[in-house]
């Protein structure tokens, strides 16, 4: 018997509201199933479990507002006889349990692969996934916000977005029908999309606490984009659109295999302390439309090739803009990279996520002098920016990381 | 595909991309990804969904053929 707890979806959430179970008493669960939908001031989550067994109890109720680390259910070895308990109306008590602000939803079972194993493809992830799950993960946040204020159920929709997402026009139009057959007296939900000023507060109050508890360091290394630009317009030209690469896959592949060669940057700073990652997970900074940030996690990045991890890139952002992030995603980055893309700024001094330990930038790929061989010539350059804590590391590693990030953007065939 | 059905296209792929705004908005000569503030990942899911609606070709080095609504249409009923 084991509990599964409210997960911590980032350093300043302290509760979450509980808006929909997708399992009940009695089902059959896998490690990477999602099998409820929680809301925090970040937006909706799908919780997905890290565990195998038999769902027995219903700890918390539909509605319910349950505190981190809170009691959502519980959950027997699939081998054993279950006991099951009714779920619980929405007043239910929740036992009060203090997690560790960062912690995996649920610890790992014994039968678990190690961080180490390869991660399934996001397919085989995304496969895992009950269809009737998969579609409610494509709201738009604004058409989100826009059904919540027409009382309409952007979940139920057909959308006609990119990757099918239910978009404002689906909601105005569901309304217009609507209207029209006013028999529905269907009980409405809450809106699932984030709200904009939740979202500014959550953030002030994560970039406070950084600021206010980390003393960082900051160092800067800028590095020739040419052998890596070259080798991915050569990957690119001989394949579809939908296979094609950008260079942010390689900064994140870079970024991972230089934590591995100084993994002092990959963790947390915990209990006065440092804790390294059970893996390479690394938060990727996603700017929401309509305004706010958020870090969710492509896991054990080292391990995967380019082309996985353009998969998984793609499959992350469309899901921060449109909804349908997991808990494990928010649960446990262990470093956050920032990439500002073709049309931003030349670079990005960041502030850490607490309780990670650093962050690393990239500014845009611009072309500008520079010196090989002591003459002048045009390259692609882009400005490395790394921002780390330095209770947990001196300006010598960050300076052996960034130079170790360097080195493997001059030879992508090896990324 | 005509023109229209070309522009058409676009406006609705783009307002999947930037749900928010109204691309019908922005003038033919007017840069796509300035106007609708879109970023490198989303021009890449334009022209995915270009490529997949039309079945036409579309090599990276022509991406910037495609900055426009003007561009769009020209390049695809070429």
């Amino acid at each position: 018997m084991s509990d599964f707890l409210m997960p911590s979806l980032g350093a300043d959430m302290e509760r979450g509201k509980l808006v929909e179970w997708l399992v009940k008493p009695g089902s059959e669960v896998k490690k990477g199933d999602v099998i409820a939908i929680v809301e925090t001031h970040k937006g909706a989550f799908e919780v997905d479990i890290f565990e195998e067994g038999v769902i027995s109890e219903l700890c918390a109720g539909e509605g319910q507002e349950v505190p981190v680390g809170g009691v959502l259910a519980r959950l027997m070895p699939s081998n054993s006889v279950p006991a099951i308990v009714p779920p619980p109306g929405p007043m239910a008590p929740t036992a009060v349990v203090k997690a560790p602000e960062v912690a995996l939803a649920a610890p790992p079972s014994p039968g678990a692969p190690s961080a180490s194993a390869k991660s399934p493809t996001v397919a085989q992830k995304v496969s895992s996934i009950s269809p009737a799950s998969r579609a409610r993960a494509k709201v738009t946040p604004a058409a989100g916000r826009r059904a919540a204020e027409l009382e309409i159920d952007p979940y139920t929709l057909k959308g006609t977005g990119i990757y099918g997402s239910v978009t404002i026009a689906d909601v105005e139009r569901a309304s217009a029908s609507q209207v029209s057959r006013e028999a529905s007296a269907r009980p409405t939900r809450p809106g699932r999309g984030f709200d904009p000023l939740q979202m500014r507060q959550a953030i002030a109050a994560a970039m406070s606490r950084s600021k206010r508890e980390i003393p960082h360091y900051y160092l800067t290394t800028t590095i020739d984009m040419g052998p890596s630009l070259s080798w991915l317009e050569t990957f690119n030209t001989e394949r579809p659109p939908d296979q094609r690469l950008l260079p942010a896959t390689l900064f994140l592949k870079a970024t991972a295999l230089a934590l591995r060669e100084v993994p002092q940057f990959n963790g947390f700073w915990e209990n006065g302390r440092f804790r390294p990652g059970s893996g390479i997970h690394i938060g990727w900074a996603v700017s929401l439309r309509g305004g706010g940030l958020i870090a969710p996690a492509v896991h054990d990045v080292d391990t995967m090739t380019l082309s996985e991890l353009m998969s998984a890139l793609r499959d992350l952002v469309a899901r921060a803009r449109g909804g349908g992030l997991r808990s494990s995603e928010m649960t446990n980055p262990s470093f956050t990279v920032t990439s500002l893309g073709e049309r931003g700024a030349d670079s990005v001094i960041g502030v850490i996520y607490p309780p990670q330990v650093a962050t690393l930038g990239f500014g845009r790929i611009a072309v500008r002098p520079w010196v090989i061989d002591d003459k002048v010539t045009a390259r692609p350059i882009v400005v490395s920016s790394l921002a780390a804590d330095h209770r947990a590391s001196d300006g010598h590693a960050g300076g052996l990381f960034l130079a170790a990030v360097d080195r493997l953007l001059q030879e992508p065939v090896k990324l | 595909m005509t023109k229209a059905e070309i522009r058409q296209l676009a406006l609705d792929i783009l307002s999947g991309i930037a749900p928010e705004t109204d691309p019908s908005a922005i003038a033919g000569h007017e840069d796509i990804r300035e106007a609708l503030d879109i970023d490198s990942m989303d021009f890449l899911n334009f022209v995915i969904a270009l490529h997949q609606r039309t079945e036409i070709e579309i090599p990276e080095a022509d991406y910037p053929k495609l900055f426009t609504l003007d561009g769009v249409v020209a390049y695809l009923s070429q």
